[in-house]
C-alpha cells in the first residue's frame, strides 16, 4: 500500500487512501484536542521520568563519570567535578575488547534469550493448541496453567533457588530418590545456565499460552472446516491454516518476548547469586553491577545500557520489516 | 543506564519527601561546640539508619534510642531500620544525590573507608562524638579511620573463630580444639573415622578466606608499599591450604550458590564438627538439634597456618555521621551516647553482639561462654585494610574463591586473575607482587 498520498481529497469510493500526516495531525487535533489536553500531564512526566533519564544515560556514556569524579558539596564537604568528556572512548573499549566481557557475556545473552524464546512460544503453542480443544475442566486448566505467570518473578526465583539446592533441595532429593548422585545446579557454569534457562521458561510460557489460545479462537472455524472437507491431514491444517492464523499475535509476542527475555534481570541475578557467577552473567545484570557495585562506574554502566538499548531497536527494526515484508508476499 | 538512573531518581524523590522534616539548622561547620558546651540545649530532629537485624537486634536499639531521648527530651531521633544487605547502596544513592540521607548510619566497618573518600562522611577526629578514645580496643579503631582521621564510631566488634561440636570430638577421642590446620585435617580425618560425620565447613565467601591468608602472614594487599599480595607465593600457600582440606576430603566441597546456608544447616544439625564463622551465626546454631545442650559448642580462635600465626579479620560497625547533615550536634550526641560502655553492655547482654570497649566487659558481659571466647579470639584479629577500595576487593575475589573452593580453578589462576582484575578496575597505581 505505497500509492501516493493527496494532501486533500476524500478518498474514492472502494478505495483506503490515507490522507497526509498534516492533515491527519490537524484534523484528529480539531476533534480530539480535549484528549490532547488529557494527555499533557502524561507526556510531561514521561519526559521527565523518560526522556530526561535517557539523555543524560547518553550524555554519560560520552564522559569517563564515576561516583568519585562527579562533583558534588556534602554538608561540609565541597568535591569538584573532574570527570571528562572522553568522546567514544567508552564504546571503542567495549566494542574492541578492550574492556574484556562484552562479547562473550553478548554472546551468552544471545544464545539466552533465543533458547528462552524458543522454548516459550513452542510450549506455549502446544498448550494452547491442547487447551483449545472441547474437554471437560478446560477452565481449570487454563486457571492452573497461568499460574505462574500470577506469581512474582522473584518469589518464583527463590523458590527454584531451594529447589535446585545441591543438598536440601527438592530436585536432588528426588534424584537421589532414583539413586543419582547429587548435582550442584547452580554451581557449575553449564547447569547455571541451564537451571535459569529452564526457571525462566517455567515462568514466561503461560503469558505465551495465553496470548497464543487467544490467537487460536481468532481464527475462523470454518477455514479448519473447508480445509477437512479438501482432504488436509491434521499436520496440513496445522501448518496452512493455524500457523498463518497466528501470524500477527506470533510476531508481536515473539518480539515482546524477546525484548524481555533479553533484559530479563531477576532471573539471573536471583537465581545463580550476585557474586560468584561472572559467566552466567547477561549484558544487563553485568550493566547493573557496573552502576552499583563499589565506586559506581556511571559512565561504563550508561555505554552498556545505550548498547543494549541499541542492540534492541536495531533488532525491533529488523523484525518488524522481516514481518511485513512476509505480509506483504501473502 | 536507564533503569539505574531513574531508579536513583525515584529513590531520591520519595526519601525527599519522607524526610523533607530536617532537623533546626545550627552549627554548619559541625564543630560540635555545642554539643560540647551545652548538650542539654542542643534540640532537633535526627535520622538513623540502623542496620541491624529487624527481628532479633533491632527492639534492643529501638530501646536505647528511646534511653536517649529520655536523656536529650529536645532531641528527636528518626529511627529507620535498613536491610544490611541493602544499607550500602541506599546510603550512597541518597547521599550522592543529597537527598534523605540519614544524619546518622550504622555501617559496616568495610564501608566506612568507601565512604570517607567519596566525601559522604564527617570527619569526627576531635568532635565529641568520639569520647574517650582510648577505652576502645585497638582494631575496631582502625578500622574507623581512614588517612589518620577517624570517621566512624566504633560500635560493635566481631571476629571469626572455630566453632565446634564437642560431643562430636568426645566421641573421636580428641580432648581439644585444633590449633592450626594440619591439626584440623587430622582431626576430621579422625572424626570421619569414628563417627561418620564430615569435618570441617569452608564457606566458599571472600571474606572467609582471610584467616587462610593471616596465618602465612600475608594479606589480600599491602597498603603501606602499595603492593597487591594476594597472589605472591605465601598467599598462595594459604589458599592451597584450604583447597587441600577439601581436596582430602576434611572439608566437603561447598555448593557454588547457598554453600553457606548447607554448611551451617549441616553443622546445627551435627553433620559437621567444625565450622569458621563469626558470632552472629551462633544465634541459629543454637537453634539446630545438636546444640540443645548450649554447652556442646566449642569456640576457639581459627587455627594458624605453616608459620604458627592465627589471624582473623575485625568486623562490625561503626556510627558514622553524614556530611550533610542538617544537626552536627544532636549527630554527635547520638554517636557518642549509643556507643557508651553502658549502652554496648545493654546490647551485648540482650542480643549478644560483641563491645568495642575496653571498659564495657564486664562481668556480666563475660559470663557468657560465647562471648568470652570470641572476645579471647578478637586478640588474634586483623584489621583490614583501610582504604576505599576495601569492600570492593571481595566482590573479584568472591568470584574466583568459590570457583577455586568448589575445585573448578586452579588456585594460581585464581589469585592471579584477581590480582589482575583489582588492578585495572580498583588499584590502578598498585603493583602486583609475584
Amino acid at each position: 500500500m505505497t500509492t501516493a498520498v493527496s494532501e486533500t481529497g476524500s478518498p474514492p469510493e472502494g478505495q483506503v487512501r490515507r490522507p497526509g500526516l498534516l492533515t491527519r495531525a490537524r484534523r484528529s487535533f480539531d476533534t480530539h484536542w480535549y484528549a490532547w489536553a488529557m494527555v499533557l500531564p502524561v507526556v510531561v512526566v514521561l519526559t521527565v521520568l523518560v526522556g530526561y533519564p535517557l539523555g543524560r544515560g547518553i550524555y554519560l556514556s560520552f564522559t569517563d563519570a564515576n561516583e568519585a569524579n562527579i562533583g558534588r558539596t556534602i554538608g561540609v564537604n565541597h568535591i569538584p567535578s573532574t570527570y571528562q568528556f572522553v568522546g567514544l572512548d567508552n564504546y571503542w573499549k567495549v566494542l574492541s575488547g578492550q574492556e574484556g566481557h562484552f562479547y562473550s557475556r553478548l554472546t551468552w545473552t544471545v544464545v539466552w534469550t533465543a533458547s528462552c524464546v524458543f522454548l516459550h512460544y513452542t510450549i506455549g503453542l502446544g498448550l494452547a493448541l491442547l487447551l483449545n480443544r472441547k474437554m471437560r475442566f478446560r477452565s481449570l486448566y487454563r486457571v492452573l496453567l497461568i499460574l505462574p505467570w500470577a506469581v512474582p518473578a522473584f518469589v518464583a526465583t527463590f523458590s527454584w533457588r531451594l529447589i535446585f539446592n545441591e543438598k536440601y533441595g527438592v530436585l536432588n532429593a528426588f534424584l537421589a530418590k532414583l539413586g543419582a548422585g547429587p548435582v550442584d545446579w547452580l554451581g557449575d557454569e553449564t547447569l547455571q545456565k541451564l537451571s535459569a534457562v529452564a526457571v525462566n521458561v517455567w515462568l514466561g510460557v503461560p503469558f505465551m499460552m495465553v496470548a497464543i489460545l487467544g490467537g487460536l479462537q481468532s481464527i475462523p472455524a470454518e477455514l479448519h472446516e473447508a480445509a477437512e472437507m479438501d482432504g488436509a491431514t491434521p499436520w496440513q491444517r496445522f501448518r496452512h491454516v493455524t500457523l498463518p492464523g497466528l501470524r500477527p499475535v506470533s510476531g508481536t509476542v515473539i518480539l515482546l518476548g524477546v525484548i524481555w527475555t533479553f533484559n530479563m534481570f531477576q532471573v539471573i541475578y536471583l537465581l545463580i547469586g550476585q557474586g560468584a557467577s561472572s559467566e552466567s552473567e547477561i549484558l544487563v545484570t553485568y550493566s547493573y553491577r557496573l552502576a552499583f557495585q563499589g565506586v559506581r562506574d556511571y559512565a561504563g554502566s550508561a555505554t552498556y545500557g545505550i548498547l543494549i538499548l541499541s542492540l534492541l531497536l536495531v533488532f525491533a527494526v529488523f523484525y518488524r520489516r522481516m514481518l511485513s515484508r512476509q505480509e506483504s508476499v501473502r | 543506564m536507564r533503569r539505574g538512573i531513574s531508579v536513583a531518581a525515584l529513590v531520591g524523590v520519595l526519601a525527599l519527601t519522607a524526610t523533607a522534616c530536617g532537623g533546626d539548622s545550627d552549627g554548619g561547620a559541625g564543630d560540635g561546640s555545642k554539643a560540647a558546651s551545652d548538650p542539654s540545649s542542643v534540640s532537633g530532629t535526627i535520622t538513623w539508619w540502623d542496620t541491624s537485624d529487624a527481628t532479633n537486634e533491632a527492639p534492643t536499639f529501638k530501646k536505647l534510642v528511646a534511653d536517649f531521648e529520655k536523656k536529650y527530651p529536645k532531641i528527636k531521633v528518626n529511627y529507620v531500620n535498613v536491610p544490611f544487605d541493602q544499607a550500602q547502596q541506599k546510603f550512597k544513592t541518597a547521599a550522592s544525590s543529597n537527598q534523605g540521607a540519614p544524619d546518622v548510619l550504622r555501617s559496616d566497618v568495610g564501608w566506612t573507608a568507601g565512604f570517607a573518600q567519596l566525601g559522604y562522611l564527617k570527619d569526627l577526629t576531635g568532635t565529641p562524638a568520639l569520647d574517650k578514645t582510648d577505652d576502645f580496643l585497638e582494631g575496631p579503631l582502625k578500622n574507623a579511620a581512614y588517612q589518620g582521621k577517624t570517621y566512624g564510631v566504633p560500635q560493635v566488634t566481631d571476629t571469626l573463630g572455630l566453632l565446634y561440636n564437642k560431643e562430636l570430638f568426645r566421641k573421636a577421642g580428641i580432648d581439644k580444639p585444633p590449633t592450626n590446620w594440619k591439626e584440623v585435617k587430622e582431626a576430621a580425618e579422625k572424626i570421619k573415622d569414628k563417627t561418620g560425620t564430615a569435618g570441617i565447613g569452608l564457606n566458599p565467601d571472600s571474606y572467609y578466606s582471610l584467616p587462610f591468608l593471616y596465618g602465612e602472614n600475608s594479606d589480600m594487599v599491602d597498603v603501606e608499599k602499595k603492593k597487591i599480595t594476594i597472589s605472591d607465593a605465601a598467599s598462595r600457600k594459604g589458599i592451597e591450604t584450604a583447597v587441600d582440606l577439601v581436596k582430602s576430603g576434611a572439608a566437603p566441597k561447598p555448593a557454588g550458590t547457598d554453600g553457606y546456608n548447607n554448611l551451617k544447616t549441616d553443622f546445627k544439625n551435627g553433620k559437621l564438627a567444625m565450622l569458621i564463622d563469626g558470632p552472629w551465626a551462633t544465634k541459629e546454631i543454637f537453634g539446630g538439634e545438636a546444640y540443645k545442650a548450649k554447652d556442646n559448642l566449642g569456640i576457639a580462635a581459627v587455627p594458624a597456618g605453616s608459620t604458627g600465626t592465627a589471624g582473623a579479620p575485625v568486623g562490625g560497625h561503626n556510627l558514622v555521621v553524614y556530611a550533610g547533615t542538617k544537626n552536627f550536634d544532636a549527630s554527635y550526641l547520638f554517636a557518642k551516647f549509643m556507643t557508651e560502655a553502658a549502652q554496648q553492655e545493654t546490647a551485648s547482654t540482650t542480643i549478644g553482639v560483641l563491645p568495642t570497649r575496653k571498659s564495657a566487659y564486664t562481668k556480666a558481659v563475660l559470663s557468657d561462654p560465647v562471648r568470652d571466647a570470641y572476645y579471647r579470639a578478637l586478640d588474634k584479629a586483623h584489621p583490614r585494610p583501610a582504604i576505599p577500595q576495601g569492600g570492593d576487593l571481595f566482590t573479584d575475589w568472591l568470584q574466583h574463591y568459590t570457583k577455586i573452593l568448589t575445585l573448578k580453578e586452579d588456585p594460581k589462576a585464581g589469585l592471579d586473575a584477581t590480582a589482575k582484575a583489582w588492578k585495572s578496575a580498583l588499584l590502578k597505581d598498585y603493583a602486583i607482587q609475584e
